[in-house]
């Protein structure tokens, strides 16, 4: 099968969705004559011309909330931030825009956007280009929040993002855009194209000792935790991709900790109020009979990104903190 | 001097153009929204209503004038005053009051409140709270209809408070920028709040001079009289729909109430009684439209006083249909957040989408 990065991943998806309804368009800070900060949109521009690929000025509640304007009237705007971490300045716009204003016209409105970009830490950017905030985004009932951890997945879920009527928050890595995975043509798919239906999990690796639970970039540090396991200490741990964090998949999760009686939440926010902390809660209530541990949580240290690159790589979740925290209770 | 100015906007083509029922109609619109807030006010000091109420009485040829210039392809978006354009645009007073009562007739089924009217089946898209926030929608809004390519644009109303909002300025340098057939239309009452223009805002003749920042047109124009503000705005349309470009335009108006009706201080506190009865007295809006048709011989000041006789009858009944209407049923809070959901389509029941237990 051909191998595809991250980023083309997502690429592919975009052309795909601008070809195949005329109201997608893709806009953003140079993602059009530049190629895109981080080369996502390489290309769109030559092919698709000014009217679906429109590079914006550097104005993000500017444009952000010119999208969702533009969204209301049925135009399915792709709106990327060059870094998700600049959503604190479109907060108005992306919350109590795209967010609240279908509940307060009771259901007269709705916002088909999704806003995309990266969302991570460990490239030694500083404390206001590193932040991860899906679960901020996910805290808001009217959102959906997408964090795919691989190509495929990224590329399935931004098409289902793009169909999607409700604003969909997607959060990308620019630690993976170079990384490669397995991407089947189209022509190999047995309905013709890729497209992962938001709201599923996907067990990416089968385990009967451990359950991790992680989303984004930490599913790629539980898979590598997870082969230190099995080498060094002979246990078996299972990987569960969230792939979305709202809408959420419980069910798979909650089927794999009856499994394994044994969960970590592991994912790149910081501890308080993080993704795993609301799954904590969640596995506790639902699963607390299945459960011969406590529910343990591995996430970012709980201070602002380092700039510093040592340090800052000792700030994310790493796999040999995911190894010791699974050895406490293994 | 006002009456000449009048005298020419009451002759320009887009009023000429106006039949004697048209006339009538945007009496009765004005009178309507008064009657309405009037009556609403009323309850709302019964505390049949929660929240906030923003009144617009004493600037209703602004949004009554704006509206009656709307096409097919034109919408209209503003702040959380109002009620007066949701009622220009046609909505009906009984989903209005209702919405103000919290009842599930209302338009927005009791989940937006008074701020927050909605009517896209009539290009009115709110109603929005936060001061400036709704001037990139309206960017969109008319984003849409040029990328549609739609002959429209989009009347974006937004307070004096709001120009000095960060949303507001991006707004106008991407309808510049992008050349969107959007209109902003300040609606300066003179106070943002309790703040007077001169206490908020740095600017050089008037508000509406920041536009020259922006290489874009702007106008300043009195709002007492629909026959200037039709004729004004009406410029800004036909440069929207035939060279899509942006216009900001600054109506003078005035506000009889305060910010909201908990402001307490609006009345020989930030202003004094005199300057609102100077205005109540020389510069209504509605008084100054009677006295054209009066003089027109459009109407009789018995069929005027019939009009507004009607309007209020309207408005209580409608206080009345508010009143009598059911509350929302508490398992309505799970509507209206998601369309997947709502519309119980494959995507609306995949996945988790509320976490109440």
């Amino acid at each position: 099968m051909r191998q595809l990065s991250y980023r083309h991943a997502i690429r592919e998806a975009l052309d795909e969705e601008i070809a195949r309804d005329p109201m997608v368009v893709l806009m953003g800070e140079e993602v059009a004559q530049y190629n895109g900060a981080y080369k996502v949109s390489e290309g769109l521009w030559d092919k698709w011309g000014d009217k679906r690929i429109i590079d914006t000025p550097i104005s993000e509640a500017g444009f952000i909330g010119m999208g969702v304007g533009a969204s209301m009237l049925g135009v399915r705007p792709v709106m990327e931030l060059m870094f998700w971490s600049f959503y604190t300045v479109a907060w108005d716009q992306i919350i109590n825009n795209a967010g609240m204003v279908r509940y307060m016209s009771g259901g007269l409105i709705n916002c088909p956007i999704v806003i995309r970009g990266p969302a991570n830490g460990g490239t030694s950017v500083g404390a206001t280009h590193s932040h991860t905030p899906e679960n901020i985004m996910a805290s808001f009932p009217g959102m959906k929040c997408v964090v795919p951890s691989n190509a495929y997945d990224a590329k399935g879920l931004l098409k289902a993002a793009i169909r999607d009527n409700d604003p969909v928050m997607f959060m990308e890595s620019t630690v993976l855009y170079g990384e490669k995975w397995d991407v089947p043509e189209n022509s190999e798919l047995p309905d013709g194209e890729l497209v992962i239906p938001l709201g599923v999990a996907d067990v990416k690796r089968e385990g009967t000792d451990v359950t991790l639970v992680c989303h984004g970039r930490a599913v790629i540090t539980c898979l590598k935790a997870a082969e230190i396991l099995e080498e060094e200490h002979g246990i078996s741990a299972e990987v569960v991709d969230l792939r979305t964090i709202r809408p959420l998949d419980e069910e798979t999760v909650y089927e794999s900790v009856r499994k394994t009686h044994r969960v970590i939440c592991v994912d790149e926010n910081k501890p308080f109020l993080s993704v795993g902390a609301q799954l904590a809660a969640m596995i506790q209530l639902h699963c607390f009979d299945d459960l011969d541990a406590p529910v343990q949580r591995v996430n970012s240290i709980d201070t602002p990104a380092f700039y510093s690159p040592p340090i800052e790589k000792m700030q994310l979740p790493y796999p040999d903190v995911v190894v010791a925290k699974v050895l406490e209770i293994c | 001097m006002a009456a000449v100015k009048s005298i020419k906007h009451k002759d320009a083509p887009i009023n000429k153009a106006l039949s004697k029922e048209d006339k009538i109609a945007i009496f009765r619109d004005m009178c309507r929204i008064r009657r309405f807030e009037q009556v609403a006010l009323k309850y709302y000091n019964a505390e049949k209503m929660g929240g906030f109420l923003h009144l617009y009485i004493g600037q209703e040829s602004v949004a009554v004038g704006c509206a009656s210039l709307m096409g097919e392809h034109d919408h209209m978006i503003t702040a959380y005053r109002n009620h007066g354009h949701g009622l220009a645009v046609g909505m009906g007073m009984n989903e209005c009051m209702a919405e103000l009562y919290g009842k599930a007739t209302g338009c927005s089924k009791g989940k937006g409140g008074s701020m927050h009217y909605f009517a896209p089946d009539k290009n009115y898209w709110g109603g929005h709270g936060i001061v400036g926030g709704q001037t990139p929608l309206g960017t969109g809004l008319a984003f849409g209809v040029k990328y549609k390519e739609q002959k429209g644009c989009c009347m974006t109303f937004m307070g004096d408070g709001a120009v000095n909002q960060g949303a507001f300025h991006e707004s106008l340098n991407l309808a510049a920028l992008f050349e969107l057939p959007v209109i902003f239309i300040i609606e300066n009452n003179g106070y943002s709040m309790g703040t007077s223009q001169k206490r908020s805002s740095a600017y050089p003749s008037c508000l509406a001079e920041r536009a020259e920042g922006y290489g874009m047109a702007w106008e300043l124009l009195n709002g007492e009289d629909v026959y200037e503000v039709r004729s004004r705005v009406q410029a800004a349309v036909e440069r929207a729909h035939n060279e899509s470009k942006p216009t900001l335009l600054e109506i003078t108006t005035y506000r009889y109430y305060g910010h909201s009706v908990a402001d307490s201080k609006h009345k020989d506190g930030y202003r004094t009684k005199d300057e609102i009865e100077r205005y109540q007295r020389d510069h209504d809006p509605i008084n100054i439209f009677r006295d054209h048709l009066l003089k027109e011989g459009v109407l009789t000041e018995e069929e005027a006083k019939e009009i507004d006789q009607t309007a209020f009858k309207e408005a209580e009944d409608s206080a009345t249909f508010a009143d009598q209407s059911e509350f929302p049923e508490p398992a309505e809070m799970f509507d209206d957040v998601y369309w997947e959901v709502d519309n119980g389509t494959e995507a609306g029941s995949t996945g988790r989408h509320f976490f109440n237990d």
